[in-house]
């Protein structure tokens, strides 16, 4: 019930309703490439440099590859490395925000001194010094791994922030003097108030992550056999596709990123706008 | 009182950040499963080149000792700590004898100029256009730009930057596609140079302007939004100060306070997104010369770049904090 009213009021924003049908066409589109009729790991199944037809929808590269069929596999690959790193990064800063705000103290102090790090280093070089180690063993779940270990530091102050507003609430004082063991405390009555938000900072943390892997690929850090929209444009860049005036080619990689990041923004402005009491009442208005 | 409870405090944060993060630039390359020399001898390898056993071995103790790998780990963090009180990168490896500090100093005039200029601009940019977008949130003008940003904040420094060198250096040629200035060009401050200096880093230098001024834009119209709704506002509008005063030296600069916080935090991103911007345009500055040190592995470089950018960013974050009370009369450290 309450969900059903929840996507309604959603649906209300126009940019919702945007970004919804985007990421729905791009996830058809992911989905498509199960249906593929063409291996993304072979090269030259195809004539080379093929201008749009019925058979190649977009037409193909210079490495005999179809670019329609690849762009599927490369929406896949990407939207598969940002879930990892998208999870697996909120679930280290929930526990982070969740500790740090609810013990306080020494505790507090010193995970806040190390998100702190986190945002002051250029983290990228880091990860650019992660990734030329690891690059021998850089497939899909790694690269999310990788990248979710630095994906956490700002979401967990958002976090932390909420829980200390939470302590302070009249509730928490009821559970804690009825005798409600803290863990309980925590997961039972908390994570209804962290969930919406942890979600919308996953939305955003995709979309850093599926920028980072496109970054690393081009600066040649990510494993180049696996189809990404990041090892895409890298191939096309490669070849010279700009030069060549190849447009099919390494458009399709940069219009399919962009809109994907678009629609990733725009639905987290959405659920963010919605979640804060301020700006719903602007939205659900009267009624 | 000021030094006890944050100066002391704040500077032990600073020094500790320096030092975990030079500390962790050390063991990352030590820890991981593949050892800097093998990769090296490797990669001289894949491009074909054959060596005899004698030659590796000979390659593997100067790359050792080169790498600053000989030792046990103790002896070499000291002596990596030493090195680097005395501005020692050791040499690089792609351009084999040239120490690694003479390449970054070579870069690091076109960085430092790119980033500072940018980052002054886009913070300015954005926050007084923001803030009077903010202030007119009714008008036409002001939800048109309002919707133009929204395309452009979420979009990677590299995609606006591989967009607009598509669209301005290939499709319209209007400006040039790589580098700093016309290869031949002496450099001289001649009116000749200067110009094709600023002609080269135009299209980089507004790729990011306008990516950041994007965000700041739209953090500072949701302050100003905010501001306009508190009682001095009413107060000055109703005590009929006129409008522009009101906008500009009540709400903006007051807005604006907030931001120079943001901006401390930002710089990390800000310096990660013009190193990526430099790749795209091959800009002569420390991320093309990262680039480079990547494609040809040489830690040495690397090393030497990512050290002096953490020590360059954290004090450029405190020395905002520090100058912060001199902008806001309403913290006093006490």
């Amino acid at each position: 019930m309450a969900f059903g009213s929840t996507l309604r009021d959603l649906f209300r924003d126009y940019r919702f309703v945007v970004a919804f049908i985007v990421l729905l066409f791009l996830v058809t589109l992911a989905v498509m490439s199960f249906f593929s009729p063409y291996d993304p790991t072979l090269w030259y199944y195809a004539p080379r440099d093929l201008r749009p037809s019925n058979e190649h929808i977009l037409g193909t590269d210079s490495r005999g590859q179809d670019i329609f069929w690849q762009a599927t596999f490369a929406i896949r690959n990407s939207l598969i490395i940002s879930l990892v790193a998208g999870v697996i990064s909120r679930i280290i800063a929930v526990v982070v925000g969740l500790v740090a705000g609810y013990q306080g103290g020494r505790t507090d102090r010193v995970l806040m001194f190390i998100s702190d790090g986190f945002l002051v280093i250029p983290l990228f070089l880091i990860l650019v010094m992660l990734a030329m180690l690891i690059r021998d063993k850089m497939n899909i779940v790694n690269t999310g791994l990788l990248l979710a270990v630095f994906g956490w530091a700002w979401d967990a102050r958002v976090l932390r922030a909420q829980v200390l507003s939470l302590r302070e609430r009249e509730f928490t004082k009821t559970a804690v003097l009825s005798g409600t063991p803290t863990l309980q405390l925590v997961f039972k009555e908390y994570m209804p108030y962290i969930t919406p938000l942890a979600f919308s900072t996953l939305i955003n943390n995709m979309s850093w992550a599926i920028g980072m892997e496109m970054t690393l690929s081009i600066i040649g850090l990510t494993n180049m056999d696996i189809p990404t929209l990041g090892t895409n444009l890298k191939w096309a860049l490669n070849y010279q596709a700009i030069l060549m005036r190849r447009w099919y080619w390494i458009l399709t990689p940069v219009t399919l990123s962009v809109l994907l990041f678009i629609a990733l923004y725009w639905m987290s402005v959405s659920i963010s706008e919605y979640l804060d009491p301020r700006t719903r009442v602007q939205r659900v208005g009267g009624e | 009182m000021f030094l006890r409870k944050y100066l002391i405090p704040r500077l032990i944060q600073y020094f500790l950040v320096i030092f975990l993060g030079i500390t962790i630039v050390f063991f990352i390359p030590r820890l991981a499963p593949t050892n800097p020399v093998e990769r090296t001898i490797a990669e001289i390898r894949s491009r074909g080149t054959y060596l005899d056993p004698a030659h590796i071995q000979a390659m593997v103790d100067a790359l050792t000792e080169m790498y600053g790998l000989s030792g046990s780990w103790l002896e070499q963090y000291k002596d990596f700590w030493v090195r680097l009180f005395h501005g020692d990168f050791g040499v690089s490896f792609f351009q084999f004898p040239t120490p690694v500090i003479t390449l970054i100093k070579n870069a690091l005039p076109w960085t430092v100029g790119l980033l500072f200029t940018t980052t002054m601009l886009s913070w300015l940019f954005g926050n007084i256009v923001g803030g009077m977008a903010g202030y007119a949130n009714n008008r036409f003008w002001s939800k048109i730009l309002d919707f133009f940003a929204m395309f452009i904040r979420p979009i990677p420094y590299y995609v606006v930057a591989l967009g607009l060198l598509i669209l301005f250096g290939y499709v319209y040629r209007v400006f040039p596609i790589s580098g700093g200035a016309t290869i031949g060009h002496r450099p001289a401050w001649t009116l000749a140079f200067v110009k094709d200096v600023l002609r080269h880093a135009f299209l980089p230098a507004f790729s990011m302007v306008l990516l950041g001024g994007a965000s700041w834009f739209q953090t500072s119209k949701l302050v100003v939004q905010n501001v306009k709704a508190e009682d001095f506002v009413q107060y000055a509008q109703l005590g009929g100060i006129r409008e522009r005063r009101i906008m500009f030296r009540y709400i903006i600069r007051n807005a604006m306070l907030p931001q120079i916080t943001n901006l401390a935090l930002s710089l990390g991103q800000i310096l990660s997104g013009a190193l990526i911007t430099e790749i795209v345009f091959s800009y002569p500055g420390l991320g093309h010369l990262l680039y480079s040190a990547i494609s040809t592995g040489d830690y040495n470089l690397i090393m030497g770049i990512i050290t002096l950018s953490i020590v360059t960013i954290t004090t450029l974050v405190l020395i905002v904090d520090l100058v912060y009370p001199l902008f806001d009369p309403r913290i006093r450290y006490k």
